[in-house]
């Protein structure tokens, strides 16, 4: 390990990116699923929120994880970019990237940041209401609440279109990273055509079923 | 043909450096784009200006020396050839170029459009060979049988012919196809996998070590690769290196 | 100075390995007291470099390019020959020394040749054991293919990238020794010249390229590894930075220069297509296995097609002329490269030639596209009267086979070789003059060595196909390594060499002054434009046929035009630092030079032989007329201050294990 630098090197932290990234995208799965639950029933909705939100394992041990896992993605994309923009002090004066590549995987940097503004919105929006009502307030549990509380919050049409468009972003950022990751961890061989298209089809479902829950909630109630 | 070129002029590697643009006019299109170059030189230096100096040899395909970041393109904007390739039947008159050198860290600029890609040698050094002795007394070629299939890819990998394009066309100057061929032609022979471990953890590190920036999986490096060398050669050195460590 | 061939005594079979018994060695320990200087990083140098290292002396390896693996050697395409005798087709270490003394129109000598064969087998376990991906069988055993002028399959390639995979492999094995730090590796430097010290070579004189510094190295032996001199035509398959000028460099110092007129044009090769031309593409000689060489048979038809107003396509079977297959029916399109070429240039001088110039004849695939479709129609049981399914199955086994070659062809001249016959037209490629070398491949200077394209030894008047390959890294891996040894062994103890010597001094001032006479010339034309003007005089009169008259005026023409450019030559830039125009310049200087003794050696030739031919000299049927008993010598000359008036040495040719006849592909 110690020759191999196993933490430093450019390829563990590109294996660590894609891991992160792959963790999230497992996360934004059951997310969406539950979420989806939200628009056939407010029964089934309310009773796996309220399952997720009192269950200790998923509080206390899956939701750290998974706010160091954005955390991290985060930072090390961060550094990531700012030493491949050191790895070429001189840009050049006409460059056609588009020639050669997609406009999501050169522009991750971007995506990412506005999902992680996003997720500052969202965490205003529901988890620290969520947090408050739990743990400051201590209110008592109320299996119910959940489905009016998200319902309520599409009441705007500002917020509405917000997470829209935030979701279109996260489209494109999954369009590059579910199939990066799987280059970076290093699945490339013969089932991979098909992986491709999964993953394509991973990056359009997930972010515009979340559109349509919103725009769902927004018109229906 | 009559063409507007834009080029980056650089006196030596201290200097700042510059695009200038120049015109130039009876441009054939049977001309390949080194040739167009030589064209303009002699004509620059008929002027009393000095020539732009542009890496090139062979001028087939094969040696990787010339280089060239065409109109926003790495070898122009043809596939599968390098700029010694390039025929001037890809532009139209009245068209506007820009030449550039292959930009990144690891590549200084040591006049006008020749870059030093000395970082790639270096990294050979670190494990680009099979520590096998050349006095001919090994085994026989034909006790190695191996699977075509291998072989192919192997020499699918080792076509690699060194340009940097790679590197040049990667928005992060990523040299990880460069590296990654490398890896997989030994990866996939038996000669090679003896040294697999150290070769992979010692290249990977040079190639650190120069200043080249992470690949973020663009597939720019194997669009512009003059070679077709195939992203799944940096998929098989992750999978090579991942497994090195842990064994290392 | 009579010239000492030092060949060993005994039966050609055993003389290799009786001289390794008896040479002197020298002791691990000691190696690491000697250094050597190894100029050019190709097959031959890389591959001689990588070996010394590995023996244990210290190296330093000089190239011109920005990194050892792009020397020349890399653009050699079809393939590297040795008696392996996979195919159980008959072929022996004999055989290959036959067919190469043959193929060399008996101007070889024997002895280098058997020990270039010996040595081939090893090559190729060497390469595999490096990793050289070579081609394979479903089996995983080694393919071959034929080669022109053999009749046996004892070609091992690596797809249409054999000398890029060979070279790669030597490269290898320097990086290897680069990085234990037992190769000093200079890229992008120059040698402009050698430094003699009490008679033997200790070092030369190279400019960095970089900064334009003048920088002295020494060593106890100087290898020179720096290919071939073809682009004293300007145009040649060679690369545009190939030049003669350390193996110029060495015999204007005391190294005879061996047999320089048998320079190989080779019949398969891009067109010229316009003035602008820089230099010219190769097609692998390979692609003769499978197509078929022809010219319109009638005058009319050829200038119908010159004229674009007719296709090549249109063309019936009767009215197409195979001049090959009609004249060598033996060999069919498979003649050794001298003959085709020759075959080609007379058919065009007829005036049958099909591109706009005139100067090209066609490569036609069609009928082997039909038979490779309908080969695989039957292996796979589908329609045989399906035309359009046969075409498309056998353009996949051809794309299989030449893919890279076609598209290279299809890039360049805009035209798709599936559909349409290739042109081609000869082109020089390969030069087998050189140094002139005794059996250790050393030159006439002592310590100065010179192998692979450099020297002259193994290929006579002309080489055979995926022979270069072969000598190359035969020279670099198995046969300097010894020779060297046997030179190097009274010097252990001499300990380094001191670079203050006078005669670094001296050397280095020459140098010096050469550049500075080129900066401050300030005349009015570029150095291409003399470099062409050499080329033209060379090609029109010392190319493919050559008589007394033109080889006269060539020997004028190119000392007027030698004085013209001292005079008139104009270098933009600085000296001390990146110049392409200085390199141009200090390389043509040589090659101005080159050229007349080039012209000379031919002009005294009174034969035609290999790459030689000399319109006097042919039989009735215009095939090469040889002159054994006036000329079975090794022409090396000896420089005396201007090339035309270098004097003749002559190092007879000995042949007992083959007979002398005259060549016959018929």
């Amino acid at each position: 390990m110690a020759k191999s630098a196993l933490l430093k090197s450019s390829i563990a932290k590109k294996v660590a990116m894609a891991l992160s990234g792959i963790f999230l995208m497992l996360f934004l799965a059951q997310h969406f699923f539950i979420n989806m639950t939200s628009v056939f029933s407010a029964d089934t909705f309310n009773s796996i929120s309220h399952f997720m939100g009192n269950n200790p394992l998923v509080q206390y041990v899956i939701q750290p994880i998974l706010i160091l896992g954005v955390i991290f993605h985060f930072i090390m994309g961060i550094v990531l970019e700012l030493k491949n923009r050191s790895a070429r002090p001189i840009s050049y004066a006409k460059n056609n990237g588009a020639a050669n590549s997609s406009w999501s995987s050169r522009n991750m940097i971007i995506t990412g940041a506005v999902i992680f503004a996003f997720l500052g919105v969202h965490f205003y929006d529901f988890w620290f209401p969520e947090m408050v009502y739990k743990y400051v307030d201590v209110n008592p549990l109320n299996e119910a609440r959940y489905f009016h509380e998200l319902v309520a919050k599409f009441e705007s049409p500002v917020r509405t279109a917000l997470y829209s468009v935030s979701f279109i972003l996260l489209s494109l950022h999954l369009w590059h990273g579910f199939n990066s990751s799987m280059q970076s961890v290093g699945f490339n061989n013969k089932y991979s055509v098909a992986l491709h298209k999964l993953g394509y089809v991973f990056a359009i479902v997930v972010p515009f079923g979340f559109i349509f829950i919103a725009l769902f909630h927004h018109f229906n109630h | 043909m009559k063409l507007t070129l834009k080029i980056w002029r650089q006196k030596n590697a201290q200097d700042k450096g510059a695009m200038v643009d120049y015109q130039i006019d009876g441009i054939e299109p049977d001309m390949s784009f080194l040739e167009m170059l030589d064209v303009f030189n002699q004509d620059l230096m008929g002027k009393g200006g000095e020539p732009v100096a542009f890496d090139h040899d062979c001028r087939e395909g094969i040696c990787g020396m010339c280089s060239l970041y065409i109109n926003g393109e790495a070898h122009g904007p043809d596939r599968g050839v390098t700029t010694c390739q390039l025929h001037m039947r890809m532009f139209k008159d009245g068209d506007t170029i820009t030449i550039e050198p292959f930009r990144a860290a690891a590549f200084p600029v040591i006049k006008d459009l020749v870059v030093n890609r000395s970082a790639f040698d270096r990294i050979q050094h670190a494990g680009g060979f099979i520590s096998v002795n050349t006095s001919g007394k090994t085994v026989d070629a034909n006790a190695i049988p191996i699977k075509k299939e291998d072989a192919d890819k192997a020499f699918d990998a080792a076509s690699c012919i060194g340009c940097g394009a790679c590197v040049a066309t990667c928005k992060n100057s990523s040299a990880m196809l460069f590296v990654a061929a490398k890896v997989s032609q030994y990866a996939l022979l038996p000669q090679g996998r003896l040294e697999a471990t150290d070769r992979v953890l010692n290249m990977v590190a040079q190639m650190d070590a120069e200043g080249f920036g992470n690949c973020t999986n663009t597939g720019a490096c194997e669009v512009e690769c003059p070679k077709g060398i195939s992203l799944e050669n940096i998929a098989r050195m992750n999978r090579e290196y991942l497994s090195a460590s842990l064994k290392g | 100075m009579a010239l000492d061939s030092k060949i060993p005594n005994g039966p050609i079979a055993d003389k290799w390995t009786n001289y390794k018994d008896h040479i002197n060695l020298v002791n691990p320990a000691n190696k690491r007291n000697l250094d050597v200087i190894v100029v050019g990083t190709g097959l031959a140098g890389g591959s001689a470099a990588a070996t010394l290292a590995e023996l244990g002396y210290n190296v330093k390896a000089f190239c011109f390019q920005d990194s050892p693996r792009r020397a020349h050697s890399i653009a050699a395409q079809g393939g590297i020959n040795a008696a392996k005798n996979y195919q159980g087709d008959g072929d022996s270490t004999f055989r290959l020394f036959y067919d190469t003394v043959k193929g060399g129109d008996y101007r070889a000598r024997e002895a280098n040749v058997h020990r270039l064969a010996e040595v081939s087998t090893n090559i190729i376990d060497q390469c595999v054991a490096q990793g050289v991906p070579l081609a394979r069988e479903y089996g995983g055993l080694l393919d071959n293919r034929s080669f022109g002028g053999a009749l046996v399959s004892r070609t091992f390639y690596a797809r249409g990238q054999t000398g890029q995979q060979l070279l790669l492999g030597a490269y290898s094995a320097m990086n290897r020794q680069i990085g234990r730090g037992k190769i000093k590796m200079h890229n992008r430097h120059e040698m402009l010249d050698l430094v003699i010290v009490n008679g033997k070579a200790r070092g030369i004189i190279a400019r960095n390229l970089i900064t334009g510094e003048i920088e002295r190295h020494s060593a106890h032996a100087v290898v020179i590894a720096s290919g071939g001199y073809g682009n004293v035509f300007f145009l040649s398959t060679n690369a545009m930075g190939s030049n003669a000028t350390a193996a110029w460099k060495i015999h204007k110092k005391g190294a005879f220069f061996a047999n320089p007129c048998y320079t190989q044009i080779h019949p398969t090769c891009i067109p010229v297509s316009g003035d602008h031309q820089s230099k010219l593409t190769l097609m692998s000689e390979s692609l003769r296995n499978d197509g078929r060489i022809w010219v319109p048979a009638k005058l009319e038809d050829a200038q119908a097609i010159r004229d674009g107003k007719k296709k090549p396509t249109e063309l019936t079977e009767e009215e197409r002329d195979y001049y090959l297959e009609r004249r060598y029916p033996a060999f069919g399109n498979l003649v050794p490269r001298d003959v085709a070429s020759r075959a080609a240039k007379e058919r065009c001088d007829a005036g049958y030639g099909v591109n706009k110039t005139g100067e090209a004849v066609y490569l036609d695939f069609a009928a082997a596209i039909q038979r490779y479709g309908k080969e695989q129609v039957l292996i796979r049981h589908l329609d045989a009267n399906d035309k359009e399914l046969i075409i498309k199955l056998g353009t996949e086994v051809v794309s299989n086979k030449y893919g890279n070659l076609f598209q290279m062809y299809y890039k360049i001249v805009d035209e798709d070789p599936y559909k349409t016959p290739m042109m081609i037209y000869p082109a020089v490629h390969y030069t087998m003059g050189g140094t002139w070398v005794d059996y250790n491949l050393q030159t006439t200077i002592p310590g100065c060595f010179s192998i692979g394209e450099s020297n002259f030894s193994d290929h006579g008047a002309n080489r055979l196909g995926a022979s270069a390959l072969m000598q190359g890294l035969a020279d670099g891996y198995f046969v300097l390594p010894y020779t060297i040894g046997d030179y190097l062994s009274p010097d252990i103890k001499m300990g380094p060499i001191s670079t203050d010597l006078p005669e670094f001094a001296e050397a280095e001032k020459n140098v010096k002054d050469q550049i500075d006479r080129f900066m401050n010339t300030n005349g009015t034309h570029s150095v291409d434009y003399f470099h062409r003007k050499l080329g033209k005089i060379m090609w029109d009169k010392v190319g493919m046929a050559r008589n007394e008259q033109g080889l006269n005026e060539a020997i004028s023409e190119i000392s007027a035009l030698r004085e013209a450019f001292y005079k008139d030559v104009k270098i933009p830039g600085v000296a001390n630092g990146f110049n392409q125009e200085l390199e141009k310049a200090t390389r043509v200087a040589d090659f101005l030079e080159l050229g007349e003794l080039f012209a000379k050696d031919a002009l005294h030739r009174n034969e035609s032989c290999g790459g030689h031919f000399r319109e006097e000299y042919q039989t009735p049927e215009g095939e090469a007329q040889r002159d054994d008993e006036n000329f079975a010598y090794v022409a090396a000359w000896e420089y005396t201050g201007k090339p035309s008036d270098a004097i003749l040495h002559k190092e007879n040719l000995v042949f007992d294990n083959v007979k002398l006849v005259q060549r016959n592909y018929k």
